[in-house]
């Protein structure tokens, strides 16, 4: 477990924003997990604190009454000092199917020429990583996915579409990641992925968590389809590797 | 029920939020002035939470067809039952059949109905508050019609309260976010000193304003907002997060307003002035 010094800033009169070095790391992430549920167990657990974990921030948020800042960041510098890694988690890793189609992948040519690769060559490398889930929000949930190969790493579109299509696969800068629902958006698409990532009338309505890994295989448009009726008809398709 | 007649401009059921799912990038919701939606609720008696309609700029023609009572707060929208005009933050007598609609805009933009005993719309993600795709609809539209108890015995202890009177010019409470100290102590001093205009793009989800403040090109690694957060974009403009916010952002948050700034800023709109006052 490494140890980083860590800012605790005010954010509005109700939460606070505990920040770790301006760095993508995975070893961060961790630390930032392990504190996350750290906290949980002392005190910050409660139905009126949520969590929010991105990156390198960790953002306490209370929904019932204001906080007093010089308490609560005292409080949390100590947990950190003291802070233990729980019961190791059960490591969690997706394989998610993306069918690499042009229909869905509206701007793979445009990406081909651009980073000079064919499209399957932007597939292979795509398909080949692996992707650590740093953050979700921006839309119910969006996974922000790091790891992107530097051979695929493109800037966002300089304007974005107005509606790009529910599961849709994107790639912007050091990011990929999956739109959820129908969507403005201005990520380069390079295909859909048939699984739902997230379902509001599940207890649960996301299976993916910050911190878990996620790699993509390739499915054809006749595999895609089949997908999509299964997930319709809800059979879990879902591959978890532990 | 409550049977939806004509939809009127943007009207959608709110309560006071939806908690616990901000980790899954699930917006917190809820109504847009929480302190209007309280009143409405508190007149009838309610519990905070209860599910209320909220009305925007113009009103929807309602039928309905349970004896209740409602209360009425926030913007003045000119209320009318059966075609006779009635009081705003007040509480009616609603006799099976009668007919809620709406007239002429007075002030604010956002009004609230409350219902004795709440709207009973389906509860999804522990909330009945409407978000589109957590809920089906963003919106209510003609021939919905909403579930709601008959109630005959109440005797309202309040029957009018006296609003807040809405400031022309508004003045929002700010404390710097947590990437105030990028701006420059030039940038600082406009911020708390010049006045500031409501875009067009204003909405249940965030509020543009039309001034520029200076561009930068600080690098932010996406972290949470909160209703509230004012953010500056690349391009140098101020967009302040509302209820439907988005709960991560790769902006820079250079001011957080406070809850009951939210609450009064839910009440105005395009070409509406206001002012940053400093707090903390």
């Amino acid at each position: 477990m490494n140890t980083y010094p860590i800012h605790i800033k005010p954010f509005g009169k109700s939460a606070v924003l505990v920040e770790w070095p301006f760095d993508i790391d995975t070893n961060i992430l961790d630390d930032i997990l392990i504190f996350k549920d750290y906290v949980k167990l002392q005190g910050y657990g409660g139905p009126e604190w949520e969590i929010v974990a991105a990156y390198n921030s960790l953002t306490l948020v209370n929904n019932q009454r204001e906080l007093k800042f010089d308490e609560i960041s005292a409080a949390l510098h100590k947990l950190y000092k003291e802070r233990k890694e729980g019961a190791k988690k059960e490591p969690r890793h997706w394989k998610l199917p993306v069918c690499y189609d042009l229909e869905f992948g509206i701007d793979l040519e445009e990406l081909s020429q651009q980073l000079s690769k064919s499209i399957e060559q932007i597939i292979t490398l795509h398909t080949a990583a692996t992707y650590t889930v740093f953050g979700i929000g921006f839309l119910p949930g969006f996974l922000y996915l790091g790891g992107v190969p530097r051979d695929l790493e493109t800037p966002r579109k300089a304007s974005p579409r107005l509606n790009v299509r529910k599961g849709s696969v994107g790639l912007a800068r050091k990011q990929t990641g999956i739109y959820p629902q129908d969507s403005p958006g201005g990520w380069n698409i390079i295909g859909n992925c048939p699984i739902p990532i997230f379902d509001a009338q599940k207890e649960n309505p996301c299976f993916v968590r910050v911190g878990d890994t996620v790699n993509f295989y390739s499915i054809t448009r006749a595999q895609f389809d089949l997908h999509t009726i299964q997930a319709e008809v809800g059979i879990d398709l879902l591959t978890k590797d532990n | 029920m409550l049977k939806i007649v004509k939809s009127g401009f943007f009207t959608t059921i709110q309560d006071s939020g939806r908690f616990g799912f901000r980790h899954l990038g699930v917006p917190v919701s809820g109504s847009m002035d929480r302190a209007a939606a309280h009143l409405a609720n508190a007149m009838l008696e309610n519990p905070d939470e209860s599910a209320v309609l909220e009305v925007t700029m113009s009103g929807p023609v309602l039928e309905f067809t349970k004896d209740t009572w409602i209360a009425l707060a926030g913007a003045n929208l000119s209320p009318k039952l059966n075609e006779v005009d009635i009081d705003n933050h007040s509480v009616h007598r609603i006799r099976s059949g009668d007919r809620l609609a709406f007239g002429k805009h007075i002030d604010g933009l956002r009004g609230y109905v409350a219902i004795k005993g709440g709207f009973e719309t389906e509860e999804v993600l522990k909330s009945r508050s409407f978000y589109k795709p957590i809920t089906e609809k963003d919106h209510l539209v003609a021939g919905m019609e909403l579930h709601y108890e008959e109630v005959s015995e109440f005797e309202p202890k309040i029957t009018h309260v006296i609003p807040e009177v809405i400031d022309r010019v508004l003045k929002l409470k700010a404390s710097p976010g947590p990437e105030f100290d990028i701006l420059d102590s030039k940038q600082k001093e406009l911020l708390f000193n010049q006045p500031f205009t409501i875009a067009k793009e204003n909405n249940r989800m965030a509020y543009q304003l039309q001034e520029i403040l200076g561009s930068h090109q600080h690098p932010m690694l996406t972290s949470a907002t909160l209703p509230g957060t004012v953010q500056l974009t690349p391009g140098g403009k101020l967009i302040i997060l509302m209820r439907d916010g988005q709960t991560t952002g790769g902006y820079p948050r250079i001011l957080q307003i406070s809850e009951d700034s939210i609450n009064k800023l839910a009440q105005k709109t395009f070409g509406d002035t206001l002012y940053f006052k400093r707090e903390g």
